[in-house]
């Protein structure tokens, strides 16, 4: 099982409700994914030289203002961090490689979830209520959401597998289904100087979808090779800065259910998450078909 | 006619069920609206009377499953597998169907006025599916017996390893399943299609339909076949 819930928001006026509008569809795939959750939310695009790192630690009593010390004293550069217990968002304007490895070298316990300009991420193990109400989903704003409920089948709970999973700057996954050749794409692309950060399938879609991208494809590109090179079932979510993108295999095994009004697109593995938008009786409601790509621009 | 109503979201799924299974009073043949059905799964699954229900918004999974006499209409979408598992009765989608819609129903009649999706009639073991738009691939999948009538398109591997039943499409068939052909309508079958049709109360010539049944290839082992069929 697991579910996917996404929502993009097509009136301007409505982008400060996006977390109060996505909770309920979150909470509502609870019973197909109630191990663990995550979103990932994208927000107003900082300017070009700065990146925002979404970063995860183990306990809620991380010393992150100590880490803001180091980074200053280390760095000599200002590290903005945005705390919520055991996750932060900590914006530089330092080269994104100096960062990354810095955190690496001194704080290796930690997990970058994201980097990017306007990507935020978070993800933990628990129910998708108790995620939730953990990182104020509800006062999130933004132009679109993608997010998951899980239940595990293929690899540890841990928050690390939880979803969504991320690969190069703004761009995230989310999964619901399994594919039958993850070790085979994580061998074609260890070869290219690709890391992997857990033993999780979906995570070979997402930095195989990523590398494609990085080498020149736009996303359609990208996911027409995904069909050919991912094996399995699924039905992929993905966001970049400014879109929203859908795909299901060729048989159809996982749900997808898409409302689309003149305000939003969401979409969820069933209709039940849908069930309790605004308006949503008069939203064109259809199911996506299989190996047909859905791409949507915020 | 006497009428009752339950708003899934006062009462529980459970609830409203359990009571239509209970219900053998007077009027069996009385309507019951189901309100704010949000998708909800199994709702009205396992009646064995002939209740009119009517659900009010779109359904979840298994709606109406292993339905026995009662007459089921959902007033928006079904989710997968509805009507699965039919005996006998009437089960009726105003929009479209998800995965699996009738899979092995052994009677009764399945209308989806739009689209059903993959899977549709699966393993049928003698129900009646009449889908008013097109069916996903790998529809009538094992199909046993029964019949289905498709008004629009059907998908990749249509009727794949079909017994005895037979799929009527008057769109294109973009591919068929093993063992599965076309072949020429008869006169019964004009009169299926035209009866099936008359019940769903949809208007189409049965002269534009194409019977597709099984060239009964797969009945038997062939060992010079290699494998490849």
């Amino acid at each position: 099982m697991c579910g996917i819930v996404g929502l993009l928001i097509k009136n301007p006026a409505l982008r400060d409700r996006l977390g109060e509008l996505m909770v309920p569809m979150l909470i509502g795939m609870t019973e197909r994914g109630p191990d663990s959750a995550g979103l990932a939310v994208f927000t107003d695009t900082l300017p070009d030289r700065e990146r925002k790192y979404s970063l995860h630690a183990g306990a809620d009593d991380f010393n992150w203002a100590g880490l803001g010390h180091d980074f200053q004293a280390h760095l000599a550069a200002e590290a903005k961090l945005s705390v919520q217990g055991n996750h932060a968002v900590l914006v530089s304007d330092l080269a994104p490689d100096t960062v990354r490895l810095w955190l690496k070298e001194h704080y290796p316990q930690l997990h970058l979830l994201s980097v990017g300009r306007s990507i935020d991420l978070y993800k933990d193990i628990g129910t998708p209520g108790a995620v939730a109400e953990r990182y104020d989903f509800k006062a999130l704003k933004g132009s679109h959401v993608v997010a998951h409920t899980r239940m595990a089948t293929e690899s540890a709970v841990t928050p690390a597998h939880a979803h969504p999973f991320t690969a190069g700057e703004d761009f995230c996954l989310v999964h619901n289904g399994s594919l039958s050749n993850p070790y085979e794409v994580r061998r074609m692309l260890e070869p290219h100087g690709i890391h992997f950060d857990t033993d999780n399938d979906t995570e070979a879609a997402c930095r195989y979808l990523e590398w494609r991208m990085r080498e020149g494809d736009d996303l359609e590109s990208a996911l027409r090779k995904g069909i050919a090179e991912l094996d399995g079932f699924y039905t992929f979510l993905m966001g970049t800065t400014d879109k929203l993108a859908l795909l299901r295999d060729a048989f159809g095994c996982k749900p997808a259910v898409v409302a689309e009004s003149d305000d939003y697109v969401a979409i969820a593995s069933e209709f039940r998450s849908l069930a309790h938008l605004p308006d949503v009786q008069n939203a064109h409601i259809y199911e996506p078909a299989p190996e047909e790509m859905y791409v949507w621009t915020a | 006619m006497d009428s009752l109503s339950f708003d899934l979201r006062t009462t529980p799924l459970r609830e409203m069920n359990a009571f239509l299974h209970r219900h053998t009073d007077a009027d069996p043949t009385r309507e019951i609206a189901v309100l704010n059905p949000d998708g909800a799964h199994n709702i009205a699954v396992g009646l064995d009377v002939p209740l009119h229900v009517d659900i009010r918004g779109h359904a979840g999974y298994y709606a109406a499953g292993m339905n026995k006499l009662a007459h089921v209409t959902i007033h928006g979408n079904a989710g997968t597998g509805v009507a699965e598992n039919m005996m006998s009765g009437v089960v009726r989608v105003k929009g479209f169907a998800s995965n699996s819609a009738g899979a092995s129903a052994h009677g009764g009649l399945l209308i989806v006025d739009g689209d059903a999706s993959l899977r549709c009639g699966i393993s049928l073991k003698g129900g009646d599916i009449v889908v008013g738009g097109s069916v996903g691939s790998f529809s009538g999948f094992m199909a046993q017996a029964g019949r289905m009538v498709v008004c629009g398109d059907a998908g990749e591997a249509l009727g794949d390893s079909l017994y005895e039943a037979v799929i009527y499409v008057r769109g294109k068939i973009r591919s068929l399943g093993a063992d599965a052909q076309i072949e020429p309508m008869q006169e019964t079958d004009f009169q299926a299609v035209s009866e099936l049709l008359a019940q769903a109360g949809l208007n189409f010539d049965p002269e534009e339909f194409k019977r597709v049944a099984s060239a009964r290839q797969l009945y038997h082992w062939n060992a010079d076949a290699n494998q490849e069929y």
